[in-house]
């Protein structure tokens, strides 16, 4: 029969006291976010009500609603999701079922981490260059969202390989010995097996987008905006951009207003994250593999 | 029997037009970074040219595009600003996350690890303008009732915003990096009668340690490229700071907060650019480091 020892007592307490000591410094990085959410939430939920979200915004954007900007960022999101996307699942489809192990597979993965960490202002200038001056589409939503877009494209890139990677290589080699072609076997059996994988991946990357100021700031986004935007050459407003315009740019603003336009956006953005969270959690008590 | 081969053929085509679809679809990475770089150049090259004085650029605290007898383009007080912002931010950050990481990796299991995950990944997506937002509202009057000073926007803001924003992500590098240290380490150490604290300090932090000097890089270059949380709360005002609380701009705030007033091809217009060249340079440096050194581990 085994005894505890003194040592064995001893150890036990400092394993505890360190235990303690890390959780404690989790706490902490912890604790001030959880204030932070408590103030967002207990200022901001005075603004809220059904005309604060479905009205425009009135007298100088110090009182109103915030409907256009939760429109405009609709629109940037859609339209760049529309290009990243399927830009993004093609690129993760040939690093993933294609790409031979050389120096241009290792390339792209460099050029990926790189896309992932250059500057969001950057971006955005890359935007006002290439978008607004270079190809003449001005400031407008189709320039802002392929700015986004182009921000976000390691986002989906990294999460579809990832999915396509995770479905086992016998069922390739199970649609190859039945005489599929590569393409038909990607088509038919991979794909469909990391769809939900991908789609946790978009929507990840739609909570990333909706959030973004630098890129939208001046490829498309304005400050304000007495219309809706028709159509992908119109400037729009947006929810992230407004945000900053009330914090910083408008005098007397009541208080409560832009601790309700940072509620909304980060209830949209943790929202986005809780379904995409939702959906792996799904997926992963539903795989066979 | 001529159908089958038509088939066959059909498929062939179509198998090898989705290869090189996919192939240009793949490449479109390298493309977008070449591309950033070069229209980014494009539009500065014209400052390059005619009004750079590179000493002047690198080495003059004076950033005065506007003046209109003698404008100056330095950009010394800015780097020096978001040097200090970000060294502060990584001694608050790096400690905490390394912390919370060796807690989730080696201590937490089962549905608590999945729960500080979760709340990490949480933490990691609150957009960049919402924690500028904090700083404003919620840092700067906390600041100034807890340090008595007349202003709270500054490098101590920005310093603790930043390290907020960057510990999501340095926790979750480094507790990749604990997990990538295999499980066998952490049994002879433990078969040998090592604690849980011995095997940590002296196994796994070792072999962990390449991973969390990476995750420390990529905390510094979040720290160079953070734009809009550092445009609001780090006061905006030109100069070396100091002290905690003096004010300060960044590089990628003073772009944020000057392009829309420049006229398209103007040198001040021009001259952003050539910092945005600047900040790509740095980040790019950064981040090949990092990711220099996770490969250097798996190669060894």
């Amino acid at each position: 029969m085994f005894e505890a020892t003194s040592i064995n007592h001893r150890n036990d307490q400092v394993q505890l006291r360190y235990k303690i000591v890390f959780g404690t410094m989790l706490v902490i990085l912890i604790i001030p976010v959880v204030i932070i959410m408590f103030t967002l939430i207990s200022k901001g939920s005075h603004a809220m009500s059904w005309s604060f979200l479905f009205e425009d915004p009135k007298n100088g954007m110090t009182a109103g609603g915030i409907f256009p900007a939760i429109f405009g960022t609709i629109w940037l999101v859609v339209v760049s999701l529309l290009a990243s996307v399927p830009l993004g699942v093609a690129a993760a489809i040939y690093l993933s079922e294609y790409a031979p192990d050389n120096l241009l597979t290792r390339l792209i993965n460099l050029a990926t981490i790189n896309l992932a960490g250059v500057p969001s202002i950057v971006h955005a200038l890359f935007g006002v260059g290439a978008f607004v001056v270079f190809f003449k589409f001005g400031t407008s939503i189709l320039a802002a969202s392929l700015t986004l877009a182009i921000m976000t494209l390691p986002v989906v890139i990294v999460s579809s390989w990832e999915s396509l990677q995770s479905v086992p290589r016998a069922f390739r080699e199970a649609c190859w010995n039945m005489g599929a072609t590569r393409w038909q076997t990607i088509w038919h059996v991979v794909l469909p097996n990391a769809f939900t994988g991908i789609l946790t991946g978009v929507i990840l990357q739609v909570s990333r987008a909706a959030g973004e100021t630098a890129p939208i700031m001046f490829t498309g986004a304005a400050m304000f905006l007495p219309f809706l935007p028709n159509s992908v050459f119109d400037q729009t407003m947006a929810l992230a951009l407004h945000l900053f315009v009330v914090a910083t740019q408008v005098p007397d603003v009541p208080e409560s207003l832009p601790f309700g336009v940072a509620l909304v956006l980060v209830g949209i953005v943790l929202i986005m994250n809780t379904v995409a969270i939702w959906i792996r959690m799904h997926l992963r008590g539903k795989k066979k593999w | 029997m001529a159908t089958a081969s038509d088939a066959r053929d059909k498929n062939w085509f179509i198998d090898k037009f989705f290869q090189s679809l996919m192939f240009v679809c793949g490449i479109s990475a390298i493309v977008f970074v070449v591309g950033i770089f070069l229209f980014v150049f494009k539009e500065g090259l014209g400052f390059i040219v005619n009004d750079m004085n590179v000493a002047e650029f690198f080495f003059s605290p004076k950033w005065r595009p506007t003046s209109l007898h003698h404008p100056t383009y330095g950009i010394l007080a800015m780097v020096a600003g978001t040097a200090a912002v970000t060294i502060l931010a990584m001694a608050i950050c790096l400690p905490f996350s390394i912390g919370a990481a060796i807690f989730i990796a080696e201590f937490a299991t089962g549905k608590t690890r999945e729960i500080l995950k979760i709340l990490i990944e949480f933490l990691a997506a609150i957009p960049s303008v919402v924690w500028g937002f904090i700083a404003l509202s919620i840092m700067n009057p906390f600041i100034i009732t807890a340090f008595d000073v007349p202003m709270g926007l500054g490098v101590l803001n920005s310093a603790l915003i930043l390290a907020l924003m960057a510990a999501p992500i340095v926790t979750s590098i480094a507790e990749d990096a604990f997990k990538a240290v295999p499980d066998t380490y952490r049994e002879a150490a433990e078969a040998l009668g090592a604690t849980r604290w011995q095997t940590i300090r002296k196994v796994v932090l070792p072999a962990a340690k390449n991973g969390l000097l990476s995750a420390g890089l990529l905390g510094v270059g979040r720290g160079f490229g953070e734009t809009m949380a550092i445009l609001m709360a780090s006061g905006h005002s030109i100069n070396i700071p100091t002290s905690v609380f003096d004010s300060f701009r960044a590089l990628t705030a003073t772009i944020a907060a000057e392009l829309g007033e420049t006229a398209v091809g103007s040198p001040h217009y021009q001259s952003l650019f050539a910092i945005g060249i600047f900040l790509f340079f740095i980040t790019f440096l950064i981040n090949m480091t990092a990711d220099f050194i996770v490969r250097g581990v798996k190669k060894g």
